[in-house]
């Protein structure tokens, strides 16, 4: 029984599971379906800002805009160009990726509070834009687009993306356990001792900036797919500010840590929709907490658990001391 | 010359704002994204003490800036004095999670909608060489100026001034040189939340009181304070200036909407050539 709990696997099969019988648990009813799917598009988003926060340690306070231009692009090559679903999802994200590219470009020159402002001005930027380019973006109406006929109903169209959600953690995974991820986080924890181990932290840098577009482009496509419509006001600044918060809350440089904080940022407000000021303030007291109380995120408490069930560690004399006010992780070590 | 005019006015207000950020920055080193909605509290506290007290403009405005000044320490000893020491993602994470606490807070009390605020100083624009400026404006400008003098003083001449230049350069030094880092502290959040409070009052005649009202504004004033270098006062109030002429230019010529476009677009060519800001300074880099 404590292997059971121990093991990893176990848990993700049963998550698996979970996500290929919600449907039927509920019932197919559409609105607690589309909230699941909102649930995995902000996973995807957050799984991949923390790929370039929580492992990279550059800010993005702008992430909405590449989960915008996703949409954006899946819609316009879908109904404008009449593209099939399966080059037009993995084209959004590609067009996402090389925005992310040219964003990353002027970036790498930046850190800290300048990186956030460049990047809050291309989140604010990206639903101006798209109200204003009314040719290709229909302004305020928005753009629509339709479904593939294989994948038409609703039941059909949820699997599509419970499969692209697992095959993107799949491979947001194993770039984290790369090459690539491994020079993420020696770029985050010093960029001198990286530079000094021979990575190019310019072109490192920008990598990051173009996987984490190009996934978080994907996830835009698939939303745009599943709600049939974009318009400028789906993602707003606010919702940059929510994907920080998720992983923050969830956990830095943890994939599971995103998921937890998509989860409940994505049904916090549900529950307070009625009133917008109340929407507010539950966010915001569910941030104000975790930051002053657990300030490694809520994966931290998961973690916790898990130690209690391993022998003890021995100190050694060159380990590093564990830090007294039990903050600390990766958090701590976010160079910004 | 009457578009760049206004907007200079306009940038009076985004580099009072971004002075309060820039203050509260240079000394305690967060980033404040709630000073605008502590901003926005500030001046409906005013609007409260106006019409439902019926204090004349003057008592009103005072009693809201000692409300302020409560309101900043505050904020300081509950939430900030506690991550004094964290990484600067959770602080910004944390300003930004304070930032909904307040205007959901003031949506609950005071409702999103919008209500008129009295100008400062009423009467027709009058003309000078070829522009128009109102005596509201030119309130503006002058308390602007005054208020840049001020703090010229106060960190040339003053022991305080002094102490929050020591805290800002190293925390630990000061404490041990007998300056009460923690006082230092209360003083910045203070003073940092009236200065926001000024500024909301002097945007509410402008924009309408709602809750929503000094969001646009802390995110420009924000760009604007990194335009000037983050850690310069005298940078954080041209950097306002030049972003208030400029959208004014933009939203003339160009398009209103597409204002905070070439705004950013023109921070980041800025801060491409200057990656610390017009008034940053050497770059450091922190070796190994």
């Amino acid at each position: 029984m404590n292997n059971l709990i121990g093991n990893k696997k176990v848990w993700l099969a049963l998550l698996v599971l979970f996500m290929l019988v919600y449907p039927f648990v509920v019932g197919q009813s559409g609105y607690l379906m589309t909230l699941f799917v909102m649930i995995t598009i902000y996973a995807i988003s957050a799984m991949s800002l923390n790929l370039l926060v929580g492992y990279g340690g550059q800010i993005s306070v702008g992430h909405a805009g590449f989960l915008a231009i996703g949409g954006y692009s899946a819609a316009i090559l879908a109904s404008k160009l009449g593209l099939p679903f399966l080059l037009a999802l993995p084209l959004s994200g590609v067009i996402t990726g090389l925005i992310g590219l040219v964003i990353g470009l002027p970036a790498v020159r930046l850190s800290g509070h300048f990186l956030a402002v460049a990047t809050l001005g291309f989140g604010l930027s990206i639903p101006q834009i798209a109200l204003n380019w009314d040719s290709l973006t229909g302004g305020y109406s928005g753009l629509g687009l339709f479904r593939p006929s294989w994948l038409s109903s609703d039941l059909q169209f949820f699997y599509a993306i419970v499969l692209s959600a697992i095959l993107i953690t799949w491979l947001l995974y194993n770039i984290l356990k790369s090459r690539l991820g491994r020079a993420f986080l020696a770029i985050r924890e010093s960029e001198v001792a990286a530079q000094a181990t021979g990575i190019n932290i310019s072109f490192y840098k920008t990598m990051m900036f173009t996987v984490s577009a190009f996934f978080t482009g994907l996830a835009g496509g698939l939303y745009a797919y599943w709600i049939g419509f974009v318009s400028p006001n789906d993602f707003t600044v606010v919702t940059s500010f929510l994907l920080l918060g998720m992983i923050v809350v969830g956990g830095l440089a943890s994939l599971p840590g995103a998921v937890i904080g998509a989860i409940i940022f994505t049904i916090l407000p549900e529950l307070t929709s009625s009133f917008v000021g109340l929407t507010n303030i539950a966010i915001g007291t569910a941030i104000v907490l975790i930051i002053l109380f657990r300030p490694a995120g809520l994966i931290s408490v998961v973690d916790r658990f898990k130690k209690k069930k391993q022998p003890v560690k021995i100190i050694e004399e060159n380990d590093q001391i564990p830090l007294p006010d039990g903050d600390g992780g990766a958090a701590k070590n976010v160079n910004l | 010359m009457q578009i760049i005019v206004s907007g200079l006015i306009f940038g009076c207000i985004y580099a009072l704002v971004a002075l309060g950020l820039v203050l509260i920055f240079k000394t305690t080193e967060i980033v404040n994204f709630a000073h605008g909605e502590m901003a926005m509290v500030t001046t409906f506290v005013s609007f409260v003490f106006l019409t439902k007290y019926g204090f004349s403009y003057g008592v009103s405005l005072v009693f809201a800036f000692v409300f302020a000044a409560i309101f900043g320490l505050v904020v300081y000893f509950v939430f900030m004095k506690r991550v004094q020491s964290s990484p600067h993602l959770n602080q910004i994470v944390l300003t930004l999670g304070l930032f909904m606490v307040f205007n959901g807070l003031a949506g609950l009390i005071w409702g999103y909608q919008p209500s008129s605020f009295p100008e400062a100083i009423g009467g027709d624009p009058f003309k000078v060489g070829g522009v128009y400026i109102t005596k509201n404006e030119l309130f503006i400008v002058g308390i602007t100026v005054l208020l840049m003098l001020l703090f010229f003083l106060l960190f040339r001449y003053t022991k305080i001034g002094l102490a929050m230049q020591a805290a800002s350069q190293d925390i630990m030094t000061s404490e041990l040189m007998g300056i009460k880092v923690s006082g230092v502290f209360m003083g910045t959040w203070a003073i940092g939340t009236v200065l926001g409070g000024i500024a909301g009052v002097m945007t509410a005649p402008i924009t309408f009181l709602s809750p929503n009202m000094m969001t646009e504004i802390m995110i420009i004033a924000f760009a604007g304070a990194v335009l000037g270098g983050f850690v310069s006062l005298p940078g954080a109030v041209i950097g306002g200036l030049i972003i208030g002429a400029f959208e004014n230019v933009v939203s003339y010529y160009i398009s209103p909407e597409m204002k905070i476009v070439f705004t950013f677009l023109l921070i980041i060519i800025v801060l491409y050539i200057r990656p610390q800001g017009i008034f940053g300074g050497a770059k450091l880099v922190k070796k190994v």
